[in-house]
């Protein structure tokens, strides 16, 4: 072979998306909940409204409102119109899935 | 990369592995003897012809590429660097009239030999010219490796690869991997979970030839993709369960046995190229496009040995019923693929029963256990029947839908024995359910599917995940080359 078919050789293609994540800044965490909405999406699996319950109660001792949100099917992401009106309705949102 | 420009006067190119460059290389000599002006052009023995002084080589193919050389011997005229004409093969008649020399060949053996295919247009050769000329249209990023960088290292480091070794996937392999179809390289084959990223053809013949798979499996490949992006499929939640399944690959149709794919003996486990290269590209598409990787979205607890692969052929010539892809709406002789969500498989052991009753209800008694012998419809099940139990629904003349029927009659169960706390066992029925005769797996299911063998009064379960609307439903597509 001659050096340009081996250099060739040496050459791969990306298998990948070739996505690097575009960086965006969080939001500065508040220093108090007071006032503010917090966002709990229930992803509709059994139990989890105990959990969500306990937290709510939680969250409303530190003087968050709460709004309960819930996944039409846990096995399947939230639907982007659901994901939009968290956004418009909460100032705050915990990321967070329990199994 | 540009073009080498020709020397004015005559042009010959050939090869020694030509019965017609051999006869000619005479005639070449008594051409150059004559004070014509020729060059000679050499595709794969600098020496050849040694007749003639000052033979050029192009082994490299620069010029046989650049100049669409097809056959060989080929004779061009050359005036200021552009091409006046061509003639291809040997015929004395047409020699004498292009080179203008009258007498010439006088004592050549034969009038007439047709050339050769050029070493240029070698089916072996297209896809590294390609690359080497600068042909390629390939979008995708170019990872160059250091010199002293281990290819196969510098897979694994890059996180490209499910844990076994790859296929480096070098141009000339992925140009060679996107003749194996008719679709352009930039067309989008799936928009693939969980990042939701726009697959085209390019990137999955990448994917493709990482995982070892042929130019002609590439058709399967790129449907079994398309059939796992859909909303019934559901990739994503199958990728995001905690649960165990993966995608299992089933293939119909003339393209099963065109390709070389085993419906009989072990075809559930390893040993056949297309079998467990056709699955594991489709996996590698959805890690290294969809972005889908144990541990981030795949949340399995266990996973199974079938994620790296779980794809086979369905047996249509000793299945006494209709293949599974005809079952599912596509005519007869359509190749297809059927896609749906298992992991195993697990064993259904009878081997005295004679009589389809017995038969039926002895699989409908393993199957009941999928899960948990106390849940239903949560579940799905795939059933692979053997030969040698076929044979004894053959005999007794029963079609599927009599086996689908009998068997869903067993697997109609009394809710009372399946409640929680029944049996000392807290998992189990809800007791609002009690009382009830419901069937343990959702409609249509499970999918039969001939396939196994020779020996071994066996059949398989291939255990399912969450049907219906809510998990997964099985997709079959059509093979579109």
């Amino acid at each position: 072979m001659t050096d340009t078919a081996i250099s060739a050789e040496r050459i791969m293609l990306d298998p990948t998306n070739e996505s690097a994540p575009a960086h965006r800044e969080r939001n500065t965490r508040p220093h108090s909940l007071d006032g503010l909405t917090v966002g709990l999406l229930d992803i509709s699996k059994p139990r989890g409204n105990v959990f969500l319950d306990r937290l709510q109660q939680l969250l409303g001792e530190h003087g968050a409102s709460v709004n309960r949100y819930a996944k039409p099917t846990f096995t399947k992401p939230a639907p982007a119109d659901l994901r939009h009106q968290i956004s418009q309705e909460c100032q705050v949102v915990i990321e967070a899935l329990a199994d | 990369m540009t073009s080498p420009t020709l020397p004015d006067g005559l042009v010959a190119v050939v090869k020694r592995d030509c019965h017609t460059c051999v006869l000619i290389a005479p005639i070449l000599a008594e051409l150059a003897d004559s004070g014509a002006d020729l060059a000679v052009y050499t595709q794969d023995d600098p020496a050849f012809p040694s007749q003639v002084p000052g033979v050029i080589d192009d082994t490299d193919l620069d010029v046989s590429y650049h100049h669409d050389i097809e056959t060989v011997p080929s004779l061009l005229r050359v005036k200021n660097g552009s091409e006046t004409g061509r003639i291809v093969g040997w015929s004395r008649d047409q020699w004498r009239e292009f080179t203008g020399v009258e007498d010439l060949a006088a004592d050549a053996e034969t009038d007439f030999s047709p050339g050769c295919g050029s070493l240029s247009v070698d089916p072996s050769m297209t896809a590294l010219l390609a690359v080497r000329f600068g042909g390629s249209s390939l979008a995708s990023r170019r990872v160059e490796l250091a010199m002293l960088e281990d290819e196969m290292e510098a897979m694994f480091d890059r996180d490209w690869s499910d844990g076994l070794p790859l296929v480096p996937p070098t141009q000339r392999r992925v140009m060679a991997m996107l003749d194996g179809t008719e679709r352009e390289p930039s067309d989008i084959v799936a928009t693939v979970p969980p990042d939701l990223t726009e697959a085209s053809v390019e990137k999955v013949a990448i994917n493709a030839v990482m995982a070892g798979a042929r130019p002609e499996y590439f058709p399967v490949i790129l449907t079994a993709l398309e059939a796992v992006c859909t909303d019934e499929f559901n990739m994503h939640g199958l990728l995001a369960t905690t649960y165990f399944s993966g995608p299992v690959v089933v293939v119909n149709g003339p393209i099963a046995k065109a390709i070389g794919m085993n419906s009989g003996g072990n075809c559930l486990g390893q040993g056949n190229r297309a079998n467990m290269t056709i699955g594991r590209a489709l996996q590698l598409v959805v890690r290294n496009i969809g972005g889908g990787r144990p541990g981030g979205v795949d949340r399995s607890a266990f996973g199974s040995p079938g994620k790296l692969s779980f794809c086979f052929a369905e047996d249509e010539d000793g299945s006494p019923w209709e293949p599974l892809s005809v079952e599912r709406g596509l005519a007869p002789g359509t190749s297809a693929v059927t896609v749906f969500a298992g992991h195993g498989p697990s064993a259904i052991v009878d081997q005295l029963s004679r009589q389809p009753e017995s038969l039926v209800a002895s699989m409908a008694s393993v199957m009941v256990k999928t899960g948990n012998p106390k849940l239903l419809r949560g579940f799905d099940a795939s059933l692979v029947i053997g030969p040698e139990h076929s044979r004894i629904f053959r005999e007794a003349g029963w079609d599927k839908a009599r086996v689908k029927a009998e068997l869903g009659e067993h697997l109609t169960l009394n809710t009372d024995a399946m409640l929680r706390g029944v049996d000392g066992i807290d998992e189990g029925l809800p007791a609002a359910l009690a009382g009830q005769r419901l069937p343990k797996f959702g409609k249509g299911m499970p999918l039969i599917i001939h396939a196994g063998g020779g020996a071994g009064m066996f059949s398989a379960i291939i255990e399912g995940w969450v049907g219906g609307p809510m998990g997964s439903i099985p997709v079959t597509r059509e093979v579109r080359p």
